[in-house]
């Protein structure tokens, strides 16, 4: 049956409630094609018994007529989020053997709505990473791939995520964004990764990476997908204290509205140096998509973009090299016995944490070390507000932007990842909403030169998903982007 | 400013000069020693500073541990409001700026007992600022003593190392505690002066209730701060004496390493800046790390926490509910029952004792009522070595001794007969003066009787008390004896100047 893993959410669901398929025959689907498809290296921990028990509650209630807003649907969890019972690797070494007691607050809104859990998808070690390759469990190789070609990164840090929604492994996934890791690895495998506003998503459960950019979303097949799987992921949290307290919005209320009367902002920064043609030819493309639509399109400057990229990888590390402090190998997870207590902390990040998370805990605590931290953490943040306030005056002209998710599409694997600057360059186009705190989506709108998914990015003002949905929903329609990668695993 | 001559102001002048008497001698002439404190005051709250779990002490290891004071992966810290308040209650007692914007930063530094990997602190803007409060030594001086800040943070957990399996084991309990840090300026010129100072900080927090003060338990103890210099000199270089938790011992730790440093200078050495610890048991300061191995904390704001905004109005509410501090009460204990400076003083230096004063005196004499507690009962306390919570003589009941006094039941000698019993026994004061009989005796009749007896058996004493009428006091002895001290003095003396014809 596996066109049922064809379906979006929002069609598997009508399909569900006109029983034309169970929620097990839909599960069973998806645990068919996760097996087929492992050498993509998407999970790293599969849940299929909790998936058939949960997929059995979804048809109890569907026939009781007592059917959740995502009842019976079987998603993916990017392995940050913490899961009862059940591994969680963070894509790292050090938290080797680490079943949490909990569950994160927004794995448990969507089991709260009735999806049903496939398992735990393979990332970037500690979500730092473009393109799936610092994960302890080895790199996700994209569905994509050019026919002859290499093996393609999914991007990242949510790179299983991106792989398994593309490679309809899951009919969606949760993915976490701090500088680009929803959108990035969506717009790599012609998927659709949603970052919302700073706060609308419960951060409690979930690994921190950088605690002030951190935010859940989802990666989903469709605009609309992302629109339903967000409603039930978002919502007040009084266990993160950084958590918005308003009422959640119904997301895809406003798809099909259209856009007539919006004023989209084009923003000359991120017409960078060396941009390819065929990026550039795509951003104009989605211009005139939403001109056709009704919308106006407005040139519009944000003149600290050139700085997001290096304040974003001084503010990052800096929070990273603090969250990262607690795996000391004391109380869970790896420990590497010493002749002392310092010994014994060496060995067991030496060993437990990989390259990049080393790098960036060093880069970390440099920019906070007495001496420095004025040069470089706090001028940071100086440059974060001017950043944000680019967009307040930017959004004071224009409802939404619209730029390219990233400034190429996928890379071979091994390629960059011996280049940590060249790797740091794919969330150039991604980094300014996490340091404005602002939502981000990115659509699939077309392909590169070779046959490669590329992504248009759109942004909107703090809490404004609804415009965010709608313009890329228009994006979404116009693009008509009916490509698949052809099934080679 | 103050201007009375008696407070004489250190505070905030670091040039101020300390008294002739609070310096020390050295072989090259007198020292000043120059001392702040940092206080560590455990807050009275339910739960702790980012969790919900219990804040209660003892209790079997790590039972008292949340997701959050464990640093599990993806815990976040949410502030506990009561926390704050009774942080703004303290800054309030304390004469202290409440400042309606501070923030949470990272203190970042790796021990086994601190989970997180950080310590959540306030490093540059914490939630009180300047404050003074005035401090009375021993020979009555007042000094006003700067209070530099007053910050919130989190106490680690416990760390006990075991000797016999060379293991180390961590006890979570304590992990994420609420603590305010209470740093006063460099303005205590004396171990005296220090003693009386954290005896206040001590007095105030207990009558706030915002801190038990138990310095047993740790609930109390302070970071030491001490240099020396030669009188109207820069200040010299310090050494910090860490954790040292009872009044004693930090007077005792200041004395040590004051002389220490003055000892090193005179030999013509540095003082290196140095943390040191105090050794109760040999009273002497040892290192234990110089400034090459300080730790560098990294402070930021902690991204998990919004900035702490307080509305002014809150600040007036906590205000207004604050209880009668302990300077106000001794005034009132002075101006309106009339006690002395002293005793004033001695009755209002912690809340148990004043909270017992004020039941005693209530609709009694409060000299009276404070001759009895400051002499029998803190005597007595004293002797069984009990603090006045614990005393087998309730407040209401020795208000009834002092009533059976008063209208005169028994006299005050039978009374502190009664309150020797009491003591021991937890007994009732009108139940004891009834089994025991101890009435005092007004039968005329009954007096008169005894009188006649002792009058006819020594002639010859009446004879020389007529001669020398102040040998009356002979007979008065006999006649309570012949009572068991129970006849009413003044009717046996009446009754005896009568008889034996002697005018008043």
């Amino acid at each position: 049956m596996s066109e049922l893993t064809s379906l979006s959410i929002g069609d598997a669901r009508d399909g569900l409630e006109r029983r034309d398929f169970s929620a097990q025959d839909l599960t069973c689907a998806y645990l068919d094609a996760i097996e087929a498809g492992s050498h993509l290296n998407t999970f790293i921990t599969n849940t299929p018994e909790k998936a058939l028990a949960d997929a059995q509650v979804s048809d109890k209630r569907i026939a009781a007529g007592e059917a959740r807003p995502l009842e019976g649907i079987p998603l993916g969890v990017k392995d940050l989020f913490c899961t009862k019972g059940i591994l969680t690797t963070a894509g790292s070494h050090i938290l080797e053997g680490f079943e949490p007691v909990y569950e994160s607050t927004v794995t448990s809104n969507l089991w709260a709505d009735g999806a049903v859990c496939l398992g735990k998808l393979n990332l970037d070690e500690f979500a730092m990473g473009s393109s799936n390759e610092t994960s302890y469990f080895g790199p996700v190789c994209n569905p994509w791939k050019v026919d002859g070609g290499s093996e393609l990164v999914p991007g990242g840090s949510s790179g299983g995520s991106s792989a398994a929604v593309a490679a309809k492994l899951v009919a969606g996934a949760t993915g976490t964004d701090t500088g680009g890791s929803i959108r990035q690895p969506a717009a790599l495998t012609g998927t659709v990764g949603m970052k919302p506003t700073y706060g609308l998503c419960s951060r409690w459960g979930i690994v921190a990476f950088a605690s002030s950019l951190d935010q859940a979303g989802p990666i989903t097949k469709t605009v609309k997908d992302a629109a339903l799987m967000l409603q039930s992921m978002a919502g007040f949290d009084p266990k993160d204290s950084t958590s918005i307290n308003v009422p959640v919005a119904d997301f895809a209320a406003g798809l099909g509205e259209g856009i007539k009367g919006l004023k989209i902002g084009i923003p000359a920064e991120y017409r960078v140096d060396g941009m390819p043609a065929e990026i550039e030819r795509l951003w104009t493309e989605g211009k005139r998509w939403l001109e056709a639509a009704g919308a106006t399109t407005v040139d519009i400057s944000l003149p600290h973009t050139k700085y997001a990229l290096p304040t974003y990888y001084i503010i990052a590390p800096a929070e990273a090299s603090s969250n990262l402090a607690r795996y000391d190998g004391v109380r869970y997870g790896l420990r590497v016995d010493g002749e002392t207590i310092e010994e014994m902390y060496e060995r067991t990040r030496a060993e437990g944490f990989g390259r990049e998370v080393e790098r960036r805990v060093l880069i970390g605590t440099y920019v906070l070390s007495a001496g420095y931290y004025d040069a470089y953490y706090l001028k940071a943040q100086k440059v974060r507000t001017l950043i944000s306030n680019d967009f307040k005056s930017a959004f004071e002209q224009v409802d939404a932007i619209l730029t390219p998710t990233t400034p190429s599409a996928a890379f071979p694997i091994g390629d960059k990842v011996s280049d940590p600057l060249e790797m740091y360059l794919n969330d150039i186009f991604t980094v300014p909403a996490n340091l404005a705190g602002l939502p981000g989506i990115s659509v699939p709108a077309g392909l590169d030169d070779q046959g490669l998914p590329l992504g248009l990015h759109v942004i909107a003002p703090a809490l404004g998903e609804e415009t965010l949905f709608r313009v890329a929903h228009v994006l979404e329609d116009c693009a008509g982007f009916t490509h698949a990668p052809k099934k080679w695993w | 400013m103050r201007a009375s001559p008696m407070r004489p102001k250190n505070g905030g002048d670091v040039n101020a000069q300390a008294k002739s008497s609070k310096l020390i001698s050295g072989a090259t002439g007198e020292w000043e020693v120059v001392i702040g404190l940092e206080v560590h005051a455990r807050i009275m709250s339910q739960s702790k500073l980012f969790s919900g779990a219990s804040t209660a002490y003892g209790g079997d290891p790590n039972a008292h541990v949340s997701l959050v004071d464990a640093g599990m992966p993806g815990m976040l810290p949410v502030i506990n409001e009561y926390c704050v308040e009774q942080a703004i209650r303290t800054g309030l007692g304390l004469n202290a700026k409440i400042n309606t914007y501070s923030v949470f930063d990272r203190k970042n530094y790796f021990y086994p007992d601190l989970p997180q990997g950080y310590q959540i602190s306030q490093y540059q803007y914490p939630i009180v600022g300047e404050g003074e409060i005035d401090v009375e030594l021993e020979d009555g001086e007042v000094v006003t003593i700067g209070i530099e800040r007053l910050h919130l943070e989190q106490d680690a957990g416990k760390s006990i190392h075991e000797e016999r399996s060379k293991k180390s084991l961590v006890d979570l309990n304590r992990s994420g505690v609420a603590l305010m840090e209470i740093v006063s300026k460099p303005d205590l010129r004396s171990a005296e002066e220090a003693g009386a100072y954290i005896s206040k900080i001590r007095t105030i927090v207990q009558y706030l209730e915002t801190c038990d003060g138990n310095m047993d338990e740790g609930s109390l103890k302070a970071d030491v701060n001490v240099s020396v210099r030669k009188p109207g000199e820069p200040l010299g270089t310090r050494c910090e004496i860490k954790n040292v938790n009872s009044v004693r011992f930090i007077m005792q730790a200041i004395e040590y390493e004051a002389n220490r440093q003055i000892d090193l200078l005179e030999r013509g050495e540095e003082i290196e800046q140095q943390t040191r610890r105090f050794n109760s048991e040999t009273g002497k300061t040892t290192k234990m790390r110089g400034k090459e191995d300080a730790h560098d904390y990294r402070y930021f704001p902690d991204p998990d926490l919004l900035p702490l905004e307080i509305e002014e109005s809150r600040i007036e509410e906590i205000r207004q509910s604050l209880p009668e501090l302990p300077d106000a009460k001794k005034r009132r204990f002075m101006t309106e029952l009339g006690l002395s400076d002293y005793d004033a003083g001695v009755l209002t230096a912690d809340k148990p004792s004043a909270e017992y004063f004020e039941t005693v005196a209530q609709g009694r004499d409060p000299k009276l009522a404070a001759n009895w507690i400051m002499g029998d009962l803190f005597g007595a306390l004293n002797k069984a070595d009990l603090e006045i919570e614990a005393s087998p003589v309730k407040a209401d009941q020795l208000g009834a001794l002092l009533d059976l006094i008063g209208d005169q039941t028994i006299s005050g000698k039978i009374a502190k007969q009664v309150f020797q019993i009491m003591f021991e026994t937890g007994g009732d004061p009108v139940k004891i003066v009834e089994d025991q009989g101890l009435k005092q005796v007004t039968d005329t009749g009954a007096i008169e009787a005894e009188i006649d007896k002792i009058i006819a058996a020594n002639p010859d004493q009446v004879a020389q008390v007529k001669e020398k009428p102040k040998a009356i006091g002979w007979f008065v002895g006999q006649v309570m004896q012949a009572t068991g001290g129970k006849a009413n003095p003044q009717a046996v003396n009446q009754i005896l100047k009568e008889k034996l014809g002697l005018d008043g």
